[in-house]
Formats: structure tokens, sequence, C-alpha cells
């Protein structure tokens, strides 16, 4: 077991460097001066010199890319270049809106994705099947911004069940804060779990089809003790593997509604900065996400292995 | 080709015939599968729109007029007008031009690019373990993310839309083919292909190359999907196509700030976006059923 953890450490360590590396080079992809492209055409001379030295760009790559790792090592993501301000601190106040609303979509989605998948699992080629699984193309093909959209005009303005827009911060009590999140957690939920029930029902499907199912089937357990005991412990693991896979997937859905629903989290902070072409914050941001996206996967990967005693054979 | 005849030759069938086989059976499946139908039926319509949308177009759909600011759908503007009053039915039919364009253009190069890179790695360790890394690199960040950054930085027009979703579709295009080569590479009639004497560019080009084809094919469908998708996310954001062009993306966006007077602006190039994207699905699903059943649940949203 601990073999298996410290191999998909080490695994996982030329990933997060290579991460580093692209963001880092991102800058250099585009052809011109770096300095320019963040300056915008507006820029003075002497604020792209400004620009050059505070990005270091004045010296050699290799020599940058070091100094921007170990750096970023320490825990020190730069200083943004519009408000001059360390990335880390601007960060900070961002967390709690993105966190609680990733936290909420997870829950959810995989409340609903998985109790979904179940039930067309159980009905597999009746009626409520076919009607669930037309639920899932459809969660696929809808976009979150029009989704969003749809639920303000339906929920928001002509019923005025929440508000429009705006985001009660959990200082402002914990019933509020839920209510200000509602939209933007239905969006994001009703679209996740569209995925989850499809890779839930099929997983479900496989299982059901071993030869242990058929065994506790004659001994006459019940449909429902069947299903919970016996085929969803197995047909959770290809489940979880594809909610971490999906957190990152979440990210597009996080990015749009912040935006629409003016809540103050990392992915507004994104779009913001990339208007104000903020390159700093980009690449921290770019760090960040990539990174944790790296640990959710590790952490899957090495809950499998404690729960699957088969993965650590592979 | 003499050298083919014998077993394999009997168990692969050719390029053409798969392609006159497969054709033969899309009557078939569009008769028996009404969801094809559907699906068929949409894209000519969005097909037929992108070809000849701007000579349809009975207004100029770029130039503002603010007196005729928000008008209600009704006889003379199908779909009413936007905040700047220009025509959301003709700027929706323009549109479908630039997601298809977009579509088609990510859809294609990550094919051609993913496929032939895998193909390549498949059969060498270093090229494979240098290109793998990157690619686990790459498929880290999610694809909004990286496209956003790289959009910002190479200046916002179709082109570098294109290129971006381009990037992170063609990384994991390269883990799903390379995976298939692998196993193909250790096939029967690989090896014994192997012993009678081809060489590894015929290897592949004979016996590893079209054996990915149905893989390629059903994803190429998911990609299509999910590059649409992106496109209009992308300009929805204010990052993808730049506003002056009409797309599904920018003219949701436009309607976004007016929910409460004037539902039509969003309401309807959202709709059009759905329905294409769905039946791009439509389509995609049952191609992977009637090709390989055994892809279920293999294919994830890429680009």
């Amino acid at each position: 077991m601990w073999l298996y953890i410290a191999q998909r450490l080490l695994t996982s360590i030329p990933v997060v460097l290579i991460v580093g590396i692209i963001t880092f080079s991102l800058l250099y992809v585009a052809p011109g001066d770096p300095a320019a492209i963040i300056g915008g055409d507006e820029a003075t001379p002497e604020k792209l010199e400004e620009i050059r030295k505070q990005l270091g760009f004045d010296r050699p790559y290799h020599e940058q890319l070091g100094k921007w790792s170990w750096r970023l090592l320490q825990g020190d993501l730069g200083t943004s270049i519009f408000s001059r301000r360390e990335i880390t601190e601007l960060i900070k106040p961002r967390l709690q809106p993105t966190l609680s609303l990733g936290i909420q979509v997870i829950t959810f989605s995989s409340l609903l994705g998985i109790s979904l998948g179940m039930l067309a699992a159980w009905k597999a080629g009746a009626r409520l099947d076919r009607a669930l699984m037309v639920f899932a193309v459809l969660g696929f093909a809808t976009p979150g911004f029009w989704l969003a959209f749809i639920l303000i005009w339906g929920l928001a303005v002509n019923l005025d069940w929440f508000p429009v827009i705006g985001y009660s911060p959990l200082g402002d009590g914990f019933f509020k804060h839920l209510h200000s999140m509602a939209l933007p957690v239905i969006v994001n939920s009703v679209l996740a779990s569209a995925f989850i029930s499809r890779i839930t029902r099929s997983a479900m499907l496989e299982v059901l089809r071993e030869d242990y199912i058929r065994t506790a089937r004659s001994k006459g357990l019940s449909e429902f003790r069947v299903f919970i005991r016996h085929a969803f412990r197995p047909a959770a693991i290809p489940v979880v593997t594809v909610i971490g896979a999906s957190l990152a997937g979440l990210a597009t859905g996080f990015v749009v509604t912040e935006r629409i629903f003016a809540i103050p989290g990392l992915g507004r902070m994104l779009v913001d900065a990339i208007s104000r072409r903020d390159y700093p914050i980009i690449q921290g941001l770019l760090m960040l996400a990539a990174t944790f996206f790296i640990i959710v996967n590790l952490a899957v990967d090495i809950a499998y292995a404690y729960v699957d005693p088969r993965v650590k054979y592979k | 080709m003499s050298a083919t005849v014998g077993p394999a030759a009997i168990l692969v069938p050719s390029l053409r015939d798969r392609l006159l086989q497969a054709s033969r059976q899309t009557g078939r499946v569009l008769r028996r599968e009404p969801t094809v139908l559907v699906g068929a039926v949409i894209l000519a319509v969005i097909a037929f729109l992108a070809i000849f949308g701007p000579t349809l177009a009975t207004t100029d759909y770029t130039r503002t007029d603010p007196v005729n600011r928000l008008i209600r759908p009704g006889a003379g503007h199908w779909f009413g007008t936007d905040t700047s009053g220009r025509d959301v039915f003709d700027r929706t039919i323009v549109g479908a031009r630039l997601s298809l364009l977009v579509g088609f253009a990510v859809m294609a190069i990550t094919t051609i690019a993913g496929t032939s890179i895998a193909l390549v790695i498949g059969y060498s360790r270093t090229l494979d373990s240098i290109a793998m890394r990157v690619v686990d690199g790459l498929l880290a960040f999610p694809t909004i993310l990286l496209a956003l950054a790289l959009i910002a930085l190479l200046g916002q027009s179709i082109n570098n839309v294109i290129i971006a979703l381009s990037i992170t579709g063609t990384a994991s295009k390269i883990r799903l083919v390379r995976g298939a080569v692998l196993t193909l590479r250790e096939a029967q009639y690989v090896e014994a292909s192997r012993a009678i004497g081809s060489r590894i560019p015929r290897l592949i080009a004979v016996h590893i190359a079209p054996n990915t084809l149905n893989l390629v094919v059903v994803q190429a469908t998911f990609t299509l999907a999910s590059a649409i998708l992106a496109e209009a996310s992308l300009s929805f954001l204010g990052a993808g196509t730049p506003e002056f062009i009409p797309s599904w993306g920018n003219i949701v966006a436009n309607g976004q700030g007016a929910v409460q007077v004037a539902f039509w602006i969003s309401f309807f190039p959202g709709l059009f976006l759905t329905m294409t994207v769905l039946a791009v699905v439509l389509i995609g699903d049952a191609l992977r059923d009637y090709l390989d059943p055994r892809l279920r649940g293999r294919l994830v949203r890429t680009t």
C-alpha cells in the first residue's frame, strides 16, 4: 500500500514540473515582446521597461524559469501588475465563494447523478431509463451560461424566488449564503449530474452481469439489497474517478457562473485578470488550478487502492 | 499489396470496403434509429444556415440602430432586436457559420494531428515518454482556463480561438489513440505481419491505423460538440470571437444584462447552440453504438 502511494506520488512530480514549465512558457508562445502584450497598446516606454524589470524579462529564459519556480516552491505567486499587491493575498478572499460553490456542486451532483444513474440501471430499457438518458444527453449539450440564463429568467425574474445576481458571504448567515448561491449551484449540479448519471448507469449495468450478482439474486435477496450492497460498491469505483475528473470540467461552469451571478470567486478573478492582461495573476491561477486537479486525481487513485485491493497489483 | 494476401487480408477489411459498408448501413440506421434522423435533420438545417446565413439575412446585422432596440419578437423581427437594435434572427443564423467553422476546424486539426502523433509515438519508446509527459501536463489544465490564457496572450481572433482549443484537444486525442495503438501492437495479426518482414511504417499504415478508425471517428464527433460549446463559452466570457462578429456565445452575453426586459436576445441563439450540440451528440452516440459498443462510457468531454 505505502509502496503504491509512493509510486503514485513520484509519477505526479514530473507532471507538476511540466505544468509549471507550460504555465511559465505560455508568455513566449505569443509572437513579439511579452512586455508589450501585457502593457497593451497604450503603454508608455517607461511602463514597458517597468513591466520588463518586474517580470524579469531582461534576464535569460532559463534564469527566469528557475527564479519563478523557486519562488513558487516557497508559496510566492508573484505580484499583480494592476494592483501591485501579492497574488496570494488577492486570492485569499476569493477562496470562500469558489470553495463553497465547489462543495455544494460536488455534493448535489453526486447525490443526484448517482441516484438517477442507479434508477436508470434498475429500469434498464424501460421508459424511465430512456427518459433519464435523454436527460443525460441534454445535460451534455446544454451550455451552462444558457441554462443559467433560463433559470434566472424563470425563477428569479418571473417567479422572484431567488436574487437575479448578488452574493452574500457566509458571514451574513448560513441560509442567506445558500440562498444567494442557489441558482449557480443548481446550474452546475444539474449539468454535472447528467454526466455522472450516465457513468453510474453503465458501471452498474456492467457489474449486474457478474456471477456473484446472479448468486445474490438466486439466494433470494431483494433487488434493493442486491443493488445497494452487492452491485453499488464495485460500481462506485469508476463513478468516483469520473467525479474526480469532472471537477476539472466544472472549471468552465465556475468561471461562467461566477461571472453571470457576480460571485467574487477565483473564476471571476481570472476573467478580470484576463481583461486587464494581468499576466502574473493568470499564471498564478493556472498553476493553482492545475496543481489542485493533479492532487485531486492523486487522492482519488489512492482512495481507490485503499478500497479496492485489485488496483495495487495492476 | 501481394504481401498481405493471407489471413491478415481476410481479417482486416480494406478502408474502402468499410466505407462502402458504412454508407450502405447508414440508410438502414436512419430508418431504425429516430434520434439519428432528428440529429441529421437539425444538423442539415444548421449547415444550410451556415452556408446561406449571410445571404438570407435581410437586415444589416452588424449596424447598431438604437431607435429600434429591444423590440419584441414579431413579424418585423422574428427573434426581436438586441440591446443595440440589431436583428437577433439575422445574427443567430449568421452565428451558425462561425460555430460550425470553429467546431469543424478544431475537429479536423485535433483528429489529424492527434492521430498521426499517436501512431508515431506508439512505436517509439523515447518519443512516447517525452510526448506523454507533455500531454499529461497539458491535460492537467482545465481546457477553458488554458484557452482563456492563450487567447489573452495571442490576441482575440477566430484563428486564435481555433488554435487555443486545438492544443488541449490534440493532447487528449493523443492520449486516447495512443492507448489503442499500444493494444493493437500486440495483436496477433500485427505480429504475423512483422514476422513476414513488414517494416514499421507499413505495420502502422496497413494494420494499426485502419483499426483505430472507429475510435477516431466516434471521438471526432464528441470533439466537434465540445469545440462548439467551448467557442460559445469563450465568446460568452468576452474572450473568444470578437464582439463585432456575431457568435452564439456573444449574442447570449449581449442579452444577459437585459434578462429582465428582453429574454429573447439570449434565448434564441442559446437554443440554436443547444440544438446543434444535441444533434452532434445524438449522431455521435449512434455512431458509437454502431461502430463499437465496447466504447460505451470511455468517451468524455474533451477539446
